[in-house]
């Protein structure tokens, strides 16, 4: 592969990919300025959406293709000064260019699942939407702690927007837990960050990277980004907010919710915690370890309760990132490569299991497992659809669920084998909660008369799952692909904690 | 009275000079108007200038003191109250009021405020401080016929008596200990060793600024007086009064007892912290929007005064980025509420912002703007400014303090938050008024600076504030 570095052609790629949905906001801004309403401004404002979305996933595609998996380092760096010694300072590494990757591929996904389901004030929500992937790609590729702090605390604004306009009965409660808890969480983070700048005197995160932090502050500052990250994974005992969240926002909502904004707590983790405060990490780690067993068989076992769809995928959520943060806490390349492997198969397998919750909801209204029935019957496709994620988030080998699972546990395993043998039994608890889901939701005699009518997937549905069963099963099948990117980084972080933890 | 003496005055003798022209003018001619109100806004920028451009120095037998800090809050102060007398008198020229008494009070204040912030002793801290107030109380009971507007006024005007008092009470105390009114004086008898008395001095003085920025607990004139005083007024009185007062604490506090600070260090402190928590929590009550920003205002002044504890060059510079920036935040949310009526009547309440966004949706955005920005909301500016009071902060080793105050926002964001699910999930009862067009391109401008426009101003602001702030590091 060609070497990116002093490739004139890619300069200044990272920002474009990061700003070019503002392109897509100024356009329907345009719009309402001009005056325009009705269902042709609305649809407009779908295609815009769509289009922008488009432009940005291609951007995307060809930042991971320039990439160049063997360098550990930032690349595509782009540096302007700013003030008080801040600057403008964007790179991705083998960690994030995924993320902006799985970002930009999940949003068009989002406008197309939003097309029909979405009618009031279409051109407000097509905004939010594009601010909220600005923002989560400026997230994963911001390389400046004030910068990576501005766009992950914006971001709380257009969710909040989006749950509390467009979202289900309750969803004002929801929107204002979603933000009140998250801003707690991270103004803890503010002050370890304004401490790291203050003693470090610099706010360049790769810098940060190779700052010894004193052996007394490490844990301070460790344990205040862990409050704002531990809230947004969510990790049990701060999950809470996370069903009321996912039940009352739009489909597409949850499909950002789970697929994008949970990452940036991991990313969080592997960028901040583990390689700036590596003595605190390897101080607290049975503790992540023990949160997360907890959360893999509590939620687990929640989730198996629950009688609203969304909120059993919610509480699984809960439970899978609990893979995610054992694995990246294990300290070795196994379990930071399956941690990363399976926070992006899970941002497409729950993003496509709320999305086949919304199929069913856009039809009929309501989420409660007893409604449904039988909708093998009327839906065959649907239920093979449903079939195949409901088995990627139970890790069934072949789909992407499964690589991520084990690899967690094989690195884990190393760590700490109590955890790896706590968290093995949430394996079986996901399939108990998922398979009983799905056989009640698309087994059995069809009861519910209202379902009589129900019609099966229709074009544009057909659209927007075919990507991700496309993702779901190469990833199952190649997951190489995933691992010759991050493999560079993943060592060099791994070579970095063990060498910090040994000097 | 030398020459060079006189020439460190010129923004004041402008000032005062237009001022006295000017009501002659307008008693002759028995009305105000756009004439009147331009020659007062031409009189500031000129005043502004003169102070950009002219020397610095010490005149007056050191009473007066023009440095980069005196000439950085002049300039945001002049700017303040020249965007007042627009949207005052536009506003009250809607309502059948223009009268040409108030660009006068307005520029009255505005000296009053520039003697302030270039007060090097006792007597001259005395004489600005009351004749912005007497100015302020005035303007407060503009609309005599307004019971609300009368009651505000007298309230302001009975307290405002009462911390003058303290404020000149706690002055003569520290003449009396120290031996001088001026600051560099005091600064040399309490440099070994500061007094009890001197210190009980410094204490009234303090709560006499104290309730000038309407900080905890002498803030409780605050939520009456917003409420009842008219909408634009307010939004001058939210913003430039404060900065001058806050400059004038820091210079008394930094100048005249930079070798107590140890001693003010946990006054300033208790007065922050209670600011930001009353700010806080008494705001999650509030149904009156003007009540509702005056509780933000205390708590956004806690921040302020935190930058002023953290003291030194990064804390005076805090102190002056963080009031700039809110200056600009307030002034604009009150402009938001001069601009919204709905049929005739003022929308004041969070209950009349009900689905603002849907009818006008460059003010519901402007306003959101605001809220988020004196929430300290990143990318708004109120964020920047929250950064730079923190860093101070934990930099001076005020981390509790500084941890303490950011989760009094988590607490206030509920509040801001409240507003923005009122303009933006509920349904509008009613089509509101067209709003005024003056009012609106000033919200729309505040907020527009707010975001993005201060991404890239602040590049410019950090080192004039800084070198403003500089005049206490050498």
């Amino acid at each position: 592969m060609v070497s990116v570095r002093g490739d004139w052609t890619m300069t200044g790629i990272l920002s474009l990919t990061t700003f070019l949905p503002m392109a897509g906001v100024a356009a329907i801004l345009l719009l309402k300025v001009l005056g325009q309403s009705g269902e042709r401004a609305d649809n407009a404002a779908r295609w815009i959406a769509l289009v922008t979305t488009l432009a940005t996933f291609a951007l995307s595609v060809l930042l991971v293709v320039r990439f160049d998996p063997s360098n550990p380092g930032f690349q595509f760096v782009e540096e302007i000064p700013w003030f008080a010694g801040l600057s403008y300072r964007m790179g991705v590494d083998g960690i994030s260019v995924l993320f902006v990757l799985l970002t930009a591929f999940l949003l068009p996904i989002c406008i197309i699942a939003s097309w029909k389901s979405v009618e009031k004030r279409v051109l407000e929500y097509m905004v939010a939407f594009l601010v909220l992937e600005v923002l989560v790609i400026g997230v994963f590729c911001a390389l400046d702690l004030i910068l990576f702090y501005l766009f992950f605390e914006a971001g709380l604004v257009p969710m909040f927007l989006i749950i509390g306009i467009w979202g289900g009965k309750n969803r004002v409660y929801a929107a204002f837990k979603f933000f009140l808890y998250t801003l707690l969480g991270s103004v803890l983070m503010l002050a370890a960050i304004l401490t790291m700048i203050g003693v470090a005197g610099t706010s360049s995160i790769p810098e940060l990277m190779t700052h010894k932090f004193a052996g007394w502050l490490q844990p301070w500052l460790w344990i205040a980004f862990f409050a704002s990250f531990a809230v947004k994974m969510p990790m049990w005992p701060v999950h809470t907010w996370l069903p009321d969240a996912h039940v009352e926002a739009p489909t597409a909502g949850s499909v950002i919710l789970a697929g994008i904004l949970l990452k940036m707590g991991g990313y969080g983790f592997m960028r901040f915690s583990i390689p700036m405060f590596p003595h605190a990490s390897d101080m607290f780690a049975p503790l992540v370890f023990a949160l997360s067993a907890v959360a893999i068989v509590y939620t687990s076992l929640v989730a198996f309760r629950q009688t609203d769809i969304k909120k059993l995928i919610a509480y699984s959520s809960v439970a899978h990132m609990g893979f995610v943060t054992m694995g990246i806490f294990s300290g070795n390349a196994a379990g930071e490569q399956g941690a990363i492997f399976q926070m992006l198969s899970h941002g497409v397998i729950s993003g496509a299991l709320f999305l086949c919750v919304g199929v069913v909801y856009d039809r009929m209204h309501t989420r409660e497992i007893a409604f449904y029935g039988g909708l093998v019957n009327r839906m065959p496709w649907y239920a093979a659809t449903f079939m195949l994620f409901t088995m990627g988030n139970v890790g069934l080998p072949g789909t992407s669920g499964f690589v991520g699972e084990i690899l967690t546990m094989t690195g884990v395993y190393q760590a700490s084998t109590w955890t790896a043998f706590v968290s093995a039994t949430g394996v079986i608890l996901s399939a108990m909660y998922a398979l009983t889901l799905y056989r009640r939701v698309v087994f059995g005699e069809m009861t519910n008369p209202a379902l009589a009518q129900i019609t099966d997937l229709d074009r544009r549905e057909v659209l927007i799952f075919a990507p991700l069963v496309i993702s779901t099963l190469y990833l199952g099948f190649q997951p190489d692909v995933v691992f010759n990117i991050t493999g560079a980084s993943v060592d060099a972080l791994v070579g970095a904690w063990r060498a910090a933890l040994a000097g | 009275m030398t020459p060079e003496t006189f020439s460190l005055i010129w923004p004041e003798v402008i000032l005062a000079g237009a001022t006295l022209i000017l009501l002659v003018f307008g008693a002759f001619r028995g009305r105000g108007g756009v004439l009147f109100n331009g020659l007062a806004v031409l009189t500031l920028a000129a005043a502004a200038v003169a102070a950009i451009v002219g020397p610095h120095g010490r005149g007056f037998a050191g009473g007066l003191v023009v440095d980069q800090l005196a000439v950085f809050a002049k300039v945001a102060i002049y700017a303040a109250s020249a965007v007042s007398i627009v949207l005052g008198d536009r506003w009250l020229a809607r309502k059948g009021e223009s009268k040409f008494e108030f660009p006068v009070l307005v520029l009255l204040a505005a000296l009053g405020m520039g003697m302030m912030v270039s007060a090097g002793d006792l007597i001259s801290l005395y004489i600005g401080v009351e004749l912005h107030s007497l100015a302020l109380y005035v303007l407060a009971a503009f609309r005599r016929d307004d019971a609300k507007g009368s009651e505000a006024g007298l309230k302001y005007f009975v307290l405002g008596a009462l911390s003058s008092g303290l404020l000149l009470y706690g002055a003569s105390l520290i003449y009396g200990f120290a031996g001088s009114t001026h600051f560099d004086a005091i600064a040399a008898s309490v440099q070994d060793h500061a007094g009890v008395g001197v210190l009980f001095g410094l204490v009234f003085v303090i709560c006499g600024l104290a309730f000038k920025v309407s900080a905890a607990p002498f803030h409780m004139w605050t939520p009456d007086v917003y409420e009842g005083a008219p909408t634009p007024i307010v939004g001058f009185f939210a913003a430039a009064p404060k900065l001058a007062a806050m400059v004038l604490l820091a210079r008394l506090l930094q100048e005249g007892f930079a070798d107590a600070v140890a001693q003010w260090r946990q006054v300033i402190l208790v007065v922050a912290l209670a600011s930001v928590a009353v700010g806080a929590f008494a705001g999650l009550v509030q149904n009156n929007l003007k009540r509702l920003w005056a509780y933000s205002s205390i708590a956004n002044i806690g921040y302020a005064l935190i930058g002023l504890a953290a003291g030194g060059e990064a804390g005076i510079q805090a102190m002056l980025m963080f009031m700039v920036l809110y200056m600009i935040d307030v002034t604009g949310f009150f402009a938001c509420l001069t601009a919204l009526q709905r049929d005739g009547r003022p929308m004041e309440t969070i209950d009349d912002m009900a689905g603002l966004f849907r009818e006008r949706p460059g003010l519901a955005l402007a306003m959101t703007a605001f809220s988020l920005s004196a929430l300290g909301l990143p990318p708004f500016s109120g964020f920047f400014a929250k950064f730079y009071v923190f860093k101070a902060a934990l930099d001076a080793g005020l981390a509790w303090a500084a941890v303490a105050a950011l989760v009094g926002s988590v607490v206030a964001a509920f509040y801001y938050l409240r507003l923005i699910k009122v303009m933006w999930f509920d349904a509008a009862p009613s089509a509101t008024d067209k709003p005024a067009f003056d009012a609106q391109a000033i919200a729309i401008g505040g907020a527009l600076f707010s975001f993005p426009v201060a991404v890239v101003a602040l590049v410019w602001l950090d080192p004039v504030s800084r070198a403003a702030a500089a005049v206490f590091g050498g």
